[in-house]
This record gives structure tokens, C-alpha cells and sequence, in this order.
């Protein structure tokens, strides 16, 4: 067997994900569908008053994408788990962590990029500038990646528990929350023309703190939950 | 002579120990808090712009401060027992949670109740009310996700790793009032001095102390059960006085 160099792994990882979904492609769109559904609901239960949509928009479109990406977390490590695949990940002589960021990755281009790419059209049904429809894009881009770091720690402690799927988002909504706030006050800065960069600097300093030690964490909440 | 620092670390020596150090914990802090609340309603003077509304400190400030300290302790305590594969530390976190919990519910409940003569709202979405709702929320889900796992290995281990992402967010609660700055006075205590009066001031740290007292007697109390709920099928636990009645 030839030894794979770790971006040649993680790749492997990435490429078996994706192809994966491809196969079953209906569990990728349902998260998409979801996002765009519980985004139009707003309006319906809000009232059409663009005014106050407006001003809602970006909020409405994170928690929105924050729900989303709880929806699918159940799939990230569950089937691998399922048939096997997982135990035979933990005992591969390759790092677990870079396996585990590469599943993240794919989790990720499967249930955040989707979201990224949709939202600007959704933000045009509430009537966003073009220029805070940049800044949604760019945010959520920034964004996205962590939640889908952060809820495979909670995917991982809550393999193959019972209701696991509530449970975990209890437990990593909470830990979510920075980035709700960052994410939605540099749309509010845009809207109220002040500079994103504070915003932008803070999701972006997560971002690289999250992808420093979450597949690191979430591989060792991997070998507590199939002990 | 040598002391062996590892007796207590086994859950049946502990055991009796916590059992003789509840009173000693639990006696003074029921005679701090009366003595707290006695100089906190009848000898500290109405303050100059709140008037009595602020006496809800007294129960307010502790309940805050411990709800985080317990956390930190808790995460400590787990960081310990998935380290050096200790029960007892396992044990511990968990017991500390419930308490935690209470804490944070009492701090955003009274917080509440200074706010609407305050403020005029129950209810406003400050940094620092809503790190400690978060707070409130990462307690929750550790005790749920500990609830949730039958195996109690698991459960330890799966709480502790938790608990020690969660307390990333317990920094973010403290300095929130310096980054946000909103509507949440700042700290009146100051390291360089403070502008409380003297007894207002005495009976927030005895009544932050009664709080702390309590909160050992009542954590050794719960440790004790999960002891004996964990330890149940042991030779020692069915040799115990109080279970074989």
C-alpha cells in the first residue's frame, strides 16, 4: 500500500463524501429546501412590509442557515458508523484529525456551500441592497464553515445515542451563537454604513481557530463514542 | 511523614470524607446568608439613585459570579477525570452541573426582577444577559447530554470534552461588558477601589460566601449519591450502615 501524503488523504475524504451524496443526491437538496423554506415562512409570519424586512433579512437568513446545518449533521459521521467505515477510520494508521477535516470539508461544500450560493436570491425577496447582499455572501462564507466545525463535535459525542438528533443541536446551538452575532452585525454595519471589518476580522479569526481545534477535538470525541 | 494524596481520590474513601464535611460547609453558610441578608436589608443605606431596588445584589452578584466559577470548576474537574482517567473528577463535574444550572437561572431571574424598575423591561437583549442565557444553555446541554448516555464511562468522558469547549465561551461572558459596552452597568468593584458603601459591600461578599459554602456542601451531598449509585454492585457500598438498613 502506497502511503498517501495528508492533502492526498484528505482529498480521498473529501472526493468519498461527495461522491457519496451524489449518489443519494435528495438528502442534499432536502437541507437546501429546508433553508429556503423556513427563510420564506419569515414574511408569512412577520407580515410583507418591506421596511421591516429589510432590516430583518440577514438575521433571518442566519438562523435560517444555522438550522439548516443542524439538520444535516446527523449524516456527517451516522452512515459511516453504520456500516463500519468509521471504525475502520479509527484504526487507520493515517491522523484522525485530517480524516475527520476532510469529512468536515465535505459536510461543509454539502450542506453550507449550497446555502451560500442561494442566499443573495433570497435576500432579493426581502429587498436587500446589493451591497449588504455582498457582505451576506462573504459573512456566510466565513461563517458557514464553523458551524459545520463546530456541530461535528457535537455529531461526534452524540453517535448512536438515542434522540441524538435534538440533542445535538442543544448542545452546539449555544456554542453557535458568536457566530450569529458576528455574522449578522456586519450586515447591520453595512446597513447603517459603518465598516465591516471588525466583524469580518472576528469570523475570520474563528474560522481559523475552529479549523485549528475542532478536527482535533472531534476526532477525540470519535474515540470516546465507539469505545 | 508522608501523606498519601491519592486516598481521597478513590470514591469509597471519599465517601465517608464528604460525608463528614457537609456540616462543616453547609452550617456556615446558613449563618452567612442570614448574616448577609440581615446587614443586606436592615444596615446597608438605600442606594443614591436606585434606592432599594438594589438589594437584589445580594442574591444577584453571587448567583452570577458562581454560575460562572462553577462552570470553570466543573470543566476542571472533567478536564481532570478524561486526563488522568479519575472517577471521582468525572463524579464531581457532574455534580457541580444542577448547581450551576440553579445558579444561572436564579442570576437571569433576579436580574429580571432588578431590570423591570430599572430598566423598564423584564427583559433586554444585553451582551451580558444573553452570555449568561448561553451559560445557562451550555449547563443544560450537558446535563442532557450526560442523561442521554447509559454507559457512565461515556457519559463522563462525552460531558468532559463538552464542558471544556463550552468554557472557550465563559472568557467571551466575562469581557462581553468591555467589548459591546451596552446596557449593563460595568463593574463597580474595581481593583483600584470601589464606590459602594462599606456595608453593602460586606454583606455582597458574605452572602457571595454563604452562596460558595452552600454550593460545596450541596456538590459533596450529590457526589455522595452518585457514589453509591455508581458503586451500588461493590462490597463496600452493601456494607455501608445506611444502605443496609
Amino acid at each position: 500500500m502506497n502511503k498517501l501524503s495528508l492533502l492526498g488523504l484528505l482529498g480521498t475524504v473529501i472526493r468519498r463524501d461527495l461522491l457519496l451524496a451524489m449518489r443519494r443526491r435528495s438528502d442534499v437538496l432536502t437541507t437546501l429546501i429546508f433553508f429556503v423554506m423556513v427563510v420564506s415562512l419569515f414574511p408569512l409570519g412577520v407580515g410583507p412590509e418591506l421596511d421591516m424586512l429589510r432590516k430583518m433579512a440577514g438575521g433571518i437568513v442566519w438562523v435560517a442557515a444555522l438550522l439548516s446545518s443542524m439538520l444535516s449533521l446527523g449524516r456527517m459521521f451516522s452512515a459511516d458508523y453504520l456500516d463500519g467505515t468509521l471504525e475502520q477510520m479509527l484504526l487507520a494508521p493515517q491522523s484522525l484529525s485530517v480524516l475527520v477535516l476532510g469529512k468536515i470539508l465535505a459536510h461543509w461544500m454539502l450542506a453550507g456551500l449550497p446555502l451560500v450560493l442561494i442566499s443573495p436570491v433570497l435576500g432579493l425577496q426581502f429587498d436587500m441592497s446589493p451591497d449588504a447582499l455582498l457582505v451576506m455572501v462573504l459573512m456566510l462564507l466565513l461563517g458557514t464553515p464553523i458551524l459545520s466545525m463546530i456541530g461535528a463535535i457535537g455529531a461526534a459525542l452524540t453517535l448512536g445515542l438515542r434522540g441524538g438528533g435534538v440533542l445535538v443541536s442543544l448542545l452546539v446551538l449555544p456554542l453557535c451563537i458568536p457566530v450569529l452575532i458576528f455574522g449578522t452585525g456586519a450586515i447591520e454595519a453595512v446597513n447603517t454604513g459603518m465598516t465591516i471589518v471588525p466583524h469580518a476580522s472576528l469570523l475570520g479569526a474563528m474560522l481559523l481557530v475552529a479549523l485549528v481545534f475542532t478536527p482535533w477535538v472531534t476526532a477525540q470525541a470519535l474515540r470516546i463514542s465507539m469505545e | 511523614m508522608s501523606i498519601n494524596w491519592f486516598k481521597y481520590a478513590a470514591p469509597s474513601n471519599f465517601y465517608h470524607l464528604a460525608g463528614k464535611l457537609i456540616p462543616w460547609f453547609a452550617v456556615p453558610a446558613a449563618i452567612l446568608f442570614v448574616v448577609g441578608m440581615y446587614i443586606g436589608f436592615f444596615v446597608a443605606p438605600p442606594d443614591a439613585v436606585q434606592s432599594e431596588a438594589y438589594r437584589i445584589i445580594f442574591i444577584h452578584v453571587p448567583a452570577s459570579i458562581l454560575s460562572m466559577f462553577i462552570y470553570l470548576i466543573m470543566a476542571g474537574y472533567a478536564a481532570l477525570g478524561l486526563i488522568f482517567n479519575t472517577r471521582l473528577s468525572s463524579m464531581m463535574a457532574t455534580s457541580l452541573a444542577p448547581t450551576g444550572a440553579l445558579f444561572a437561572f436564579i442570576s437571569l431571574w433576579t436580574g429580571a426582577l432588578w431590570g423591570k424598575p430599572m430598566w423598564g423591561a423584564w427583559w433586554v437583549w444585553d451582551a451580558r444577559l444573553t452570555s449568561e442565557l448561553i451559560l445557562l444553555f451550555l449547563y443544560l446541554g450537558f446535563i442532557a447530554l450526560q442523561a442521554s448516555i447509559d454507559d457512565p464511562r461515556r457519559a463522563d468522558r462525552a460531558g468532559a470534552l463538552l464542558a471544556i469547549v463550552g468554557s472557550v465561551n465563559v472568557p467571551i461572558i466575562y469581557f462581553s461588558v468591555k467589548w459591546w459596552n451596552t446596557l449593563h452597568q460595568g463593574s463597580t468593584i474595581k481593583f483600584t477601589g470601589t464606590s459602594m458603601h462599606i456595608a453593602m459591600q460586606q454583606a455582597m461578599f458574605i452572602t457571595l460566601a454563604a452562596c460558595w459554602l452552600y454550593v460545596v456542601a450541596v456538590s459533596l451531598a450529590r457526589v455522595r449519591s452518585i457514589i453509591l449509585e455508581r458503586e451500588r454492585s461493590t462490597q463496600w457500598v452493601s456494607e455501608l450502615s445506611e444502605v443496609r438498613s
